[in-house]
């Protein structure tokens, strides 16, 4: 088994509440699923689309980097598969990719000993 | 489908749970910012609140939904209020009686605390869902304010269950929004006058909103059931208002308990049609029926008698009945005479010439359609043909019984309704038993009076 990170990208805003509900239940039913199968190693985190990025030298501090929303990583999970086709396999059960939006599928580079 | 059955079924608020969460919570979320920002910032109010969902899900849908996720839900919304009171102080005004004290940063923080106090949100929502009964305001245009505003109905959403397009229905909701934010501040409840004067006007939307769940055109089954769980729900903050708890807010409550109570048995899972003679009537909710007894029972104190108690008390008959024979027929259509005169309409005086009927036989029945006054604006209803099919089909006309079903069949409005018909029509090819067709109605239980309906309110 391997451990990987689903980045969440992109993906519309609800249109309705009913809508935002419909979202979040495809995600618990999603999130539920993968517990079930043993997969989750930490739900990870949401972020917010803000930020500041320090560049090379620390002389420089911008607000961004992300030219386009659609680019910004709304949030991680850690999950684990036995490789990463697997790993892509779960993300394809995502429903941010209802939303136009995208999971980039990251193995965790192992420490060999 | 099972997701017909989950609609049908899930009336009560503690069985709800996280189901309609978001649209639950949208309603009282939009209230009380509104109450804070004043009326005439209603769109500004949606904004912040449509924000705090937003920020919600984005949370949620990765961490999982937390444990009190209302109050997550209104603490992001102050916060996300907050915001855009700083933001916008310079550009607008606020709530008139709060206007001063949010202008200071001094004041501004302790006041919107304050306002988002569990005591101060309580009447939030009955103070919007007065304003959206501005007498200003046509009947549908109520209706399909509440439902955006109080249900957090979106126009698509509201447009299928009312039967219209998408734009219609825009049009609709923004020009009531129109309407709603030239009002200089929200509903004043603390008026008692101006309380009793607004009351008939959010009843009657209530009831409105009720039916068109009951039996509306709609062929999006979940849709109506949740309609009618709207309903229910803003009549008991109505009746759970500090103001009000008077008899003919119970018997709404009551009718609606009681005609709910029989949702499950009157569609089935496969979302076909049981007429009130067919049903299995241990299918019935007997919570709610119990609910709706009770409701009845304290809704008979003071002098007026509404139409709701009349039609509480037509279904507390159906209600306690074991069986259609077993039934008081003629009770119920003293009850119609009574409605009849209080609210003149063809669709009630159809209901009433097939109480008797089932009462005096298909004869009387049949006299009785004959003497509706103004039946021609029933020729649209596929219930008005589909009575008189079958009241010949009881008196064996089975020819006679056909046409009258296929007329009613060419103006049915759903899937539903045309299987149901296309049942009746097949019984008339049969070898009919005639003491079984006498059993039976094409009622699906229960006429009522809706806005699309030819005798509506114009």
């Amino acid at each position: 088994m391997s451990e990987f990170v689903f980045l969440y990208r992109g993906g519309s805003r609800p249109t309705s509440p009913e809508d935002g509900q419909k979202v979040m239940e495809k995600w618990t039913g999603w999130f539920k699923e993968m517990a079930a199968n043993g997969q989750i190693v930490d739900r990870g985190q949401p972020l917010e689309g803000t930020g500041k990025v320090v560049k090379a030298g620390g002389k420089s501090i911008v607000d961004g980097p992300f030219a386009e929303a659609k680019d910004v990583v709304g949030g991680f999970t850690v999950i684990k598969a036995a490789d990463l086709a697997a790993a892509a396999a779960i993300a394809k059960g995502c429903p941010i990719l209802e939303r136009g939006g995208d999971v980039e599928v990251r193995p965790i580079m192992k420490m060999e000993m | 489908m099972t997701s017909t059955r989950d609609g049908t079924d899930a009336g009560g608020e503690a069985a709800a749970g996280i189901d309609h969460l978001f649209r639950r919570e949208s309603g009282r979320l939009v209230a009380t910012v509104t109450r804070v920002f004043g009326v005439h910032n209603l769109a500004l109010a949606e904004d912040v609140v449509q924000d705090a969902f937003c920020k919600a899900l984005e949370v949620w849908k990765i961490r999982g939904v937390p444990d009190n996720p209302a109050a997550w839900l209104m603490a992001t919304a102050k916060h996300k209020a907050l915001d855009a009171l700083r933001r916008e102080r310079t550009a607008r005004t606020f709530a008139p009686d709060v206007d001063r004290l949010l202008r200071s940063e001094w004041t501004l923080a302790p006041t919107v605390q304050e306002l988002f106090a569990e005591h101060a949100i309580r009447d939030d929502l009955l103070r919007m869902m007065f304003s959206c009964c501005d007498p200003s305001l046509a009947e549908e245009a109520q209706v399909a304010l509440m439902l955006n505003i109080l249900c957090g109905l979106s126009a698509g959403e509201i447009a299928g269950a009312f039967v219209i397009t998408r734009a219609a229905a825009e049009k609709r909701i923004t020009r009531a929004k129109q309407t709603l934010a030239q009002a200089e501040r929200l509903f004043d409840l603390t008026s008692a006058a101006d309380f009793a004067a607004r009351l008939p006007a959010v009843q009657r939307a209530l009831y409105l909103l009720f039916n068109e769940g009951y039996h509306g055109a709609s062929t999006a089954h979940v849709v109506r059931a949740e309609l009618c769980d709207e309903a229910m729900r803003l009549t008991r903050v109505l009746l759970d208002g500090s103001l009000d708890a008077t008899p003919s807010t119970r018997a709404l409550a009551a009718l609606m308990y009681l005609n709910a109570a029989r949702l499950p048995a009157r569609l089935d899972a496969s979302g076909n049609l049981h007429a009130l003679h067919d049903q299995d009537r241990s299918r019935w909710d007997q919570r709610k029926l119990a609910e709706g007894l009770r409701l009845l029972g304290v809704s008979a104190t003071g002098e007026m008698l509404t139409e709701y108690h009349l039609e509480a008390a037509i279904a507390s008959i159906h209600a306690v009945a074991t069986s259609a024979d077993t039934t008081d027929w003629a009770a119920i259509a003293t009850l119609y005479d009574r409605l009849l005169a209080i609210r003149p309409s063809p669709v009630v005086a159809l209901s009433r010439a097939i109480a008797i009927g089932q009462h005096e036989g298909p004869e009387r029945g049949l006299a009785e359609i004959d003497a509706i006054a103004d039946r021609e604006r029933l020729e649209h209803y596929p219930f008005y043909a589909a009575a008189r099919g079958d009241f010949e089909l009881r008196r064996g006309r089975r020819d006679v019984a056909r046409k009258h079903y296929e007329t009613a069949l060419a103006v049915a409005r759903n899937p539903a309704e045309r299987r149901f018909l296309a049942g009746r029509i097949a019984d008339c090819g049969e070898n009919f038993v005639t003491s079984q067709s006498a059993t039976r109605t094409p009622l699906p239980d229960r006429q009522h009076i809706r806005p699309q309906d030819p005798d509506a309110a114009r």
